[in-house]
């Protein structure tokens, strides 16, 4: 299998040997992943192991720490991430980000949505950005609950309205990739259930990538589960397994994995 | 083995509790108790805030009181006031426009200094300068902030003016003029405006920046279209604090804006503000209940209602413009 067809094919990113610093303190080690495209990739694991460090690596989020460091290779589309001449803005429009703890901007409805294509040289007419915004609502199931206040501000939104707004908003830009940074942790467990539903609708369109605490949703909602640990030794986060979901919590290859999720530690 | 530990404790942390709550129940003093000290800290810090609201009152009085024995006067009215275009009392002239265009000239002339390049450099302190940058800056600017403003003015008339004599010629640029005088103090205005918009700014929460830079929003359009109008009420809050503390500067537009009450629009001309001429007049010898003197304390009056009119449009912005994040 040539480097061009695994990229183009199967997998939307992989990581290869990848190592994250913060300085001199390696954070995560040699993780070897690919993500399969068009399906949703949870990744689990105690607090600590790195599991949020690897997500934010693949749209370069921590570009924005100034101390991070990223070593080995994430290939989108045959090309490294971190090559030094990719631009991270360009990468962040097409591996799109849904962050922990909603974050609309103080806009309304509407300016939250079209925030995204505008900084990226949106050029359509206002109709055409209308239907945008409409399209991107209902891709996010949240059409019916604003359309009549889309002028109202994004924050007035509950907590899971808002955070199907900031789905939304990824979405308006197109994205291959969306990276969830555990979605739902700040939600009830009604707006959970409507996130996750969302989610597996996406799906036929999109990349997931997932962070989450909760064991069952990445059990519930998710294809393929990587399991992430702390090196005891060097404190660096490490792969421990990754496999499609059902086969890793049925039969964990790894007894570390087994003691994860049977909830013997953790 | 563990298990019949465990049960052991358990049984030994039960009785500690039921003996505490027999021996709590017998012992517990609910009753009042003076507390001597927190009523004394009490009323110091009363007094604190009692002496600053007392002070308050009490010039609001001393100017309201002698600006009205010169409103008083035969031949002073409300309309001459407002209207005459010239100001000397000690021959009837009671115009105050010449003190007040001067005034908002100076001041419209430093805030087109220092609203954009206080705002410049808080954007970049807060969303482009690294750390290690902004630990070196600011102090730099708290110390500008610092410089006294009589030094100041002696910049103005010995550097800023001889500049502006050189760039648009003598004839054009007088010794003593308004531009000169307002382009310093927007300089020194420039440091307030910078870090309370940095507050402003640095205050969003970086959560909104994550937001747009993972739409694929540049540093750039980051900061000016989320950071900026989420921080939009602290820096409206800035401009008009740095707008009262120009129309209020007294130093630097006595030293180099002009000695005489003068009605012009031109920048380049001499012409003396309300404050220069308070200085002016009060630092001579006027003689007490004479029409110069209580005309004095009416500029103060209109003065005092110029800034109380900005803070009270400001604190609205505030209010109208917050934007919660959260």
């Amino acid at each position: 299998m040539s480097l061009h067809s695994a990229n183009e094919g199967k997998y939307a990113i992989e990581a290869r040997n990848m190592s994250i610093y913060y300085g001199t303190f390696r954070a995560v080690k040699q993780v070897n992943l690919a993500i399969e495209r068009q399906k949703i990739t949870a990744l689990i694991g105690p607090s600590g192991c790195g599991k949020s460090t690897v997500l934010r690596s693949f749209n370069r989020m921590n570009d924005l720490v100034a101390s991070a460091r990223v070593e080995g290779e994430i290939l989108f589309h045959g090309q490294n991430l971190y090559a030094p001449s990719v631009d991270a803005v360009e990468v962040r429009r097409r591996i799109g980000m849904v962050f922990q703890k909603p974050n609309p901007f103080p806009k309304s409805i509407y300016e939250n949505i079209a925030f995204g294509p505008r900084v990226n040289g949106w050029k359509g007419s206002k109709s055409e950005m209308d239907e945008l915004v409409e399209r991107s609502l209902r891709g996010a199931a949240l059409w019916d609950e604003v359309k009549d206040k889309l002028h109202e501000s994004g924050l007035a939104l509950s907590g899971g309205q808002q955070q199907r707004l900031c789905i939304a908003r990824a979405l308006a830009v197109q994205p291959e990739v969306i990276l969830m940074d555990e979605p739902c942790s700040a939600l009830d467990p009604i707006s959970t259930l409507k996130v996750e539903e969302l989610m597996m609708e996406l799906r036929k369109d999109y990349t997931i990538i997932i962070v989450t605490h909760s064991m069952q949703q990445a059990s519930r909602a998710s294809d393929n589960t990587a399991f992430f640990l702390m090196d005891p030794e060097d404190r660096a986060g490490t792969l421990i397994e990754y496999g499609p979901t059902n086969e890793l919590f049925m039969a964990p290859k790894d007894k570390r994995t087994e003691e994860y999720i049977t909830g013997r530690f953790g | 083995m563990v298990n019949t530990k465990d049960v052991t404790m358990d049984q030994a942390r039960l009785e500690a509790r039921e003996l505490a709550r027999t021996a709590s129940a017998q012992a517990i003093d609910f009753r009042r108790r003076p507390r001597l000290g927190e009523t004394i800290i009490q009323a110091l810090l009363f007094i604190c805030a009692a002496i600053s609201i007392l002070t308050t009152v009490g010039i609001v009085y001393v100017l309201v009181r002698d600006a009205l024995l010169f409103f008083k006067l035969e031949e002073v009215t409300l309309w001459k006031f407002f209207t005459e275009t010239m100001w000397a009392p000690q021959i009837g002239a009671v115009g105050i426009l010449p003190l007040l265009s001067a005034t908002l000239i100076t001041s419209l002339i430093a805030m087109l200094v220092a609203l954009p390049l206080g705002l410049g450099a808080a954007i970049y302190l807060s969303e482009y300068a690294s750390q290690r940058v902004r630990g070196l800056l600011k102090p730099i600017l708290e110390i500008l902030a610092g410089v006294p403003t009589v030094v100041y003015g002696y910049f103005a008339l010995t550097f800023m003016t001889p500049v502006l004599q050189a760039l648009f010629g003598r004839d054009t640029v007088q010794v003593y003029n308004m531009a000169s005088a307002g382009l310093v103090m927007g300089i020194m205005i420039l440091p307030l405006v910078a870090s309370m918009s940095e507050d402003a700014l640095a205050a969003v929460p970086s959560q909104l920046r994550e937001g747009a830079y993972g739409l694929g929003a540049t540093r750039f359009e980051t900061a000016v279209r989320v950071v900026l109008p989420a921080a939009l009420s602290g820096i409206l809050a800035a401009f008009i604090v740095a707008m009262s503390r120009a129309v209020g500067e007294t130093m630097i537009v006595a030293l180099a804006a002009g000695a005489g009450p003068a009605l012009t629009f031109n920048p380049f001309q001499a012409a003396e503000t309300m404050t220069g001429h308070i200085a002016r007049i009060t630092s001579g010898d006027i003689s007490y209940g004479s029409i110069q003197y209580d005309s004095v304390f009416a500029i103060g009056l209109a003065l005092f209602v110029m800034t109380l009119i900005l803070n009270i449009i400001s604190g609205s912005i505030v209010r109208r413009f917050r934007e919660v994040y959260d």
